[in-house]
């Protein structure tokens, strides 16, 4: 790991200042909080609207000191302390402590009595303070104020206006931090309130965090509601599974259920954030479930003993040979794809693996070989917030990375200018105070290739990043060119995948012609080393690059693949899930290891049931290569990690692969090191032109229709409503109808229009939200050409 | 008197006790003449308002008081659709595991809205483990005359206060309708 040492210097340049608190000095940086000075002595000085990472707003009050020389106690929370400060807490001053205890007493004049029915009731810093400072009666005789109890602020978040302190947490979070600013405090005296505009709900992608962070229960969400109590919580360090972003979670369960997920403080990674998918899209792990192993008979598929389904799936493999293909998905962890790699290897012989279950590209699969593979940690999100500049290519931070877009959002504010070559300027971009850089849906390699000098001038200055989505496998040329402009400017570069498994399983080898941690299968050293860490002799790994992509499931159809193993994969997911479903049926004979019932189980001939992220070990790797390993949080699931099942498999089929506990396979990886040897070459496709016609431009929305967010009606109420989006021109030409229908060689969508900042001849259009499921329904990708013809009648 | 043999003086006790008020309580044979003081702790009842509805608002602070860890609770929403007690929260689930309460009484002092009581009911023997885990429908009082069973609305043009402030006498000719 890279350790930049640019902050040790800067913190030598720090000028410190000296306090008096208490009676004791304090040596502080020059523009510290007295709130923050205090905490360093230990003294906590009360707080409800203070928080480290919003703005000073000194709303509620509560932490009154009395300070040497101003005549009346001030905000510890908004006073910057200046050198040779005296400042007295309640601990040593009356004045204080008669302050705050006015406060205090102000605060709960119109708090309802009705912790026993409140989600935040044991966890609530408000009752904490009421405990143990509050007075112990009340001299408040008159009636409360009352509000309507609770109003959807969203689908999600229920607000109870009772409740609230108008601490202002909230809205600055949404202001701030998100960017949503859809809540604001309205009203003045005791009627102010925390409020929406009528038509426009709270549906900010972060919205979760507010409850969070409210210091009452006066936000409190909709999937949340009563569910426990904090007495009745187990808590557990994990890690999200949602995307690459890295969020470190606290899960919460009860009696063996995941009642809810919370962002954990990681400042390196989510700072004290995470988006809603992963605070809220948790039911899958319950729902569904497949419980038992099943073998299909007769066409049905029944349910099986694990011999009888472990025999079926040997006895399947066997007849296949080594043209097996195994396609990992994108959402397992590095020991899971590791595990998965290593078993094609050895038991079946076979190269043919790919953890790119989504739109691909050989040249996407040169680029990741040359320049991502087994690369240390690089790029940071520390990185990110200093850099002068942060071009986006093929990437839409908001829902493809939402905590690469809050940190972008935060650099955006000092002094990172954030760039995007992209078809369109989304809100997100316009969060991030972005600029941006036109370029027709499939021709942004084109448009990388002409940026103008001032571009290139930013890009070329030290620390500047540019940063690639997964979309960079649909742009023909995109890698290429992304690649030849990181290597003229010297900016870093840096692959940001959507899914959670992607950057680990990349690590782990799985993908054809990639052994782990960047070791190219063509490579005889690299093969040797492999093959000293597993215990197998060099000459038994396969030596020619297998399939992978488009061409592994061309085989399948025509056979020469003769059988499938696939985890986490739904046919949907695939650019075309039409030749998806030929390869999967032609094939042979398809083993699915899977959690739920999916596209794939209704093919399969054997399934077994593999253990969901809270009932196993693991680590993901985020986009920056950093691993984020987590541990089991329900020990008594007695449900296998794909690595254990895929073992007993190998049982069955007389190899022996090896430990595949989580510790062994984390030892082997950790002995095979890093690869010192040379790397692919990148590769160099030509760049695409722009065609005639409309160009698509489409990306998988933060919450849409993914399976890992089934069984959450509140959560999907919050998400975006589809919509196709084309530029004024385009919308004019074909008579700014209200609603458009776009045709694709599978068939057409019907959907709203609305006109925002696109380039000409192209829609923009939700990937995989309701009623707009694009590889499905039209059957065109990311930069192909849809028409597009005025009103809704398909 | 004190030359007599230890073994005769002995059986003066017995002699003397012949002439004195049997205190044996015939159990369970007479039982009913011999009720438990009013205060005793028995088992636990879930008391309703007086229209039907359930006290219960399934804030665990028994859970949370008992020094046993006897009893369960699982909250949940009422909806207008469906509702279970006044007010937003209802004890979805609500259990008492009589084989680990001790009768201590401090659940009955947690509860804010006098739902949990003490019954003298105190026949808790059972001849396995499953049956002493008393359920909600175990533990509710019965519907008196007047009450309904919820789920059921509020009495109408009433809020959460009102029963609060035990306002509520009796369910309402429209609750009936509702509730029927």
């Amino acid at each position: 790991m890279t350790i930049t040492n640019n902050t040790g210097s800067d913190l030598a340049a720090v000028e410190t200042i000296t306090v008096v608190i208490d009676g004791v000095a304090v040596e502080v940086p020059k523009g510290t909080l007295a709130i923050r000075a205090a905490e360093l002595i230990g003294t906590e000085i009360p707080r409800f609207c203070d928080h480290p990472l919003l703005d000073p707003v000194a709303a509620c009050r509560a932490c009154l000191i009395e300070v040497e020389g101003m005549p009346k106690p001030q905000p510890a929370c908004a006073q910057v302390v200046s050198d040779g400060m005296v400042i007295r807490t309640q601990n040593s001053s009356e004045v204080a402590a008669e302050a705050q205890a006015g406060v205090m007493e102000f605060l709960l004049l119109n708090h309802p009595l009705d912790c026993p029915v409140c989600d935040k009731g044991g966890e609530c810093p408000l009752q904490n303070q009421a405990m143990s400072v509050g007075r112990p009666e009340s001299r408040f005789t008159e009636e409360k104020r009352t509000f309507e109890k609770p109003i959807n602020v969203s689908a999600q978040i229920l607000l109870d206006r009772e409740r609230c302190v108008s601490c202002a947490r909230c809205t600055r979070f949404a202001d701030q931090i998100a960017g949503d600013a859809f809540i604001d405090l309205l009203e003045r005296g005791a009627k102010q309130q925390v409020g929406t505009a009528d038509d426009q709900p709270f549906d900010s992608y972060f919205s979760g965090n507010t409850v969070q962070i409210c210091p009452v229960g006066a936000l409190t969400s909709s999937a949340y509601r009563f569910r426990s109590r904090p007495f009745d919580l187990v808590s557990v360090p994990t890690t999200c599974e949602h995307c690459a972003s890295g969020c470190s979670l606290r899960t919460d369960y009860r009696r063996g259920v995941v009642t809810r997920r919370l962002a954990w403080d990681d400042p390196e990674v989510n700072e004290e954030w995470n988006c809603d998918k992963g605070r809220f899209a948790f039911q899958y792990q319950t729902e569904g479930r497949i419980a038992a192993p099943m073998i299909r008979e007769n066409g049905e598929l029944r349910v099986a003993s694990w011999p009888e389904a472990l025999n079926a799936a040997a006895e399947g493999l066997r007849a296949a040979g080594t043209a097996v293909g195994v396609l990992v998905g994108g959402r397992a962890t590095v020991e899971d794809a590791y595990a998965y790699q290593r078993f094609a290897r050895i038991a079946l012989g076979s190269d043919h693996l790919d953890f790119r279950v989504r739109a691909n590209s050989d040249e996407e699969a040169a680029f990741l070989k040359s320049a991502v593979a087994g690369t240390p940690v690089r790029t940071t999100y520390a990185d990110l917030e200093s850099a002068p500049a942060v071009l986006l290519v093929a990437f839409e931070p908001e829902d493809e990375s939402p905590i690469v877009f809050l940190r972008l959002r935060k650099a955006s504010a000092g002094r990172t200018t954030v760039l995007s070559v992209s078809a369109t300027a989304t809100r997100g971009l316009e969060k991030m105070h972005g600029t941006w850089i036109p370029a027709s849906p499939g021709a942004e390699a084109a448009a990388l290739g002409s940026l103008d000098s001032a571009v290139l001038d930013q890009l070329r200055q030290p620390g500047a990043v540019i940063l690639v989505g997964e979309r960079i496998a649909s742009i023909a040329g995109g890698a290429s060119a992304v690649q030849a402009l990181a290597a003229s400017t010297g900016a870093a570069l840096s692959w940001v995948p959507r899914r959670a498994g992607e950057r680990g399983a990349l690590d782990a080898g799985a993908l054809a012609g990639l052994l782990p941690l960047g070791r190219p299968l063509s490579d005889a050293t690299a093969r040797s080393e492999v093959a000293a860490a597993w215990g197998v002799s060099a000459d038994s790994l396969p030596t020619q690059a297998g399939l992978s992509g488009e061409s592994l499931l061309q085989a399948a159809k025509s056979r020469t693949i003769r059988a499938i193993i696939s985890s986490g994969v739904d046919l949907g997911d695939f650019a075309n899930p039409s030749l998806a479903r030929e390869a999967f049926e032609s094939t042979g004979f398809v083993l699915s290891l899977e959690n739920h019932h999916s596209s794939v189980t209704a093919i399969a001939d054997v399934v077994l049931p593999v253990a969901v992220v809270t009932e196993k070990s693991g680590t993901f790797l985020n986009w920056e290569g950093r691993p984020r390993p987590f541990g089991e949080v329900l020990r008594d699931a007695l449900m296998m990690s794909d690595a254990a099942v895929l073992g007993l498999v190998a049982q069955s089929l007389g190899a022996n692969v090896g430990a595949s506990d989580v510790p062994a396979l984390r030892k082997q990886m950790a002995s095979i090191g890093a690869w010192q040897g040379a790397r692919e070459s990148a590769p160099s496709v030509a760049p695409a032109a722009a065609t005639g016609g409309v160009a698509l431009a489409t990306w998988r929305y933060l919450l849409d229709e993914g399976s890992l967010q089934d069984d959450e009606p509140h959560l999907a109420a919050t998400a975006r409503t589809a919509a196709a989006v084309v530029s004024a021109a385009t919308a004019a030409s074909l008579g700014n109808p209200a609603e458009v229908t776009i045709s694709g060689p599978a068939g057409a969508i019907a959907l709203p229009l609305e006109v925002g900042n696109v380039v000409d001849n192209a829609v923009v259009l939700p990937m995989n939200s309701a009623g707009c499921v694009v590889a499905r329904d039209l059957g065109a990708g990311y930069g192909e050409q849809v028409s597009l013809r005025a009103g809704g009648a398909a | 008197m004190a030359e007599l043999p230890q073994a005769v003086r002995g059986f003066g006790v017995t002699f003397i006790t012949m002439f004195k008020k049997v205190v044996t309580e015939q159990y369970p044979e007479d039982a009913s003449k011999y009720p438990p003081k009013p205060r005793f702790h028995g088992r636990h009842q879930l008391n309703r308002w007086a229209d039907g509805l359930e006290k219960c608002v399934g804030c665990e602070l028994c859970a949370w008081a008992c020094p046993a860890d006897a009893i369960f609770v699982e909250g949940a929403s009422n909806s207008e659709e469906e509702r279970f007690s006044p007010g937003e929260r209802y004890g979805r689930v609500y259990q008492i595991n009589y084989l680990r309460c001790i009768f201590c009484g401090l659940c009955i002092e947690a509860c804010p809205t006098r739902a949990l009581t003490m019954t003298n009911e105190f026949e808790l023997a059972d001849d396995n483990r499953a049956d002493l885990i008393y359920e909600k429908k175990d533990l509710l009082a019965p519907l008196l005359p007047g009450m309904i069973a919820p789920p059921h609305a509020m009495v109408a043009g009433t809020t959460e206060q009102d029963y609060y402030a035990n306002k509520i006498k009796g369910a309402s000719p429209e609750q009936t309708v509702v509730g029927s």
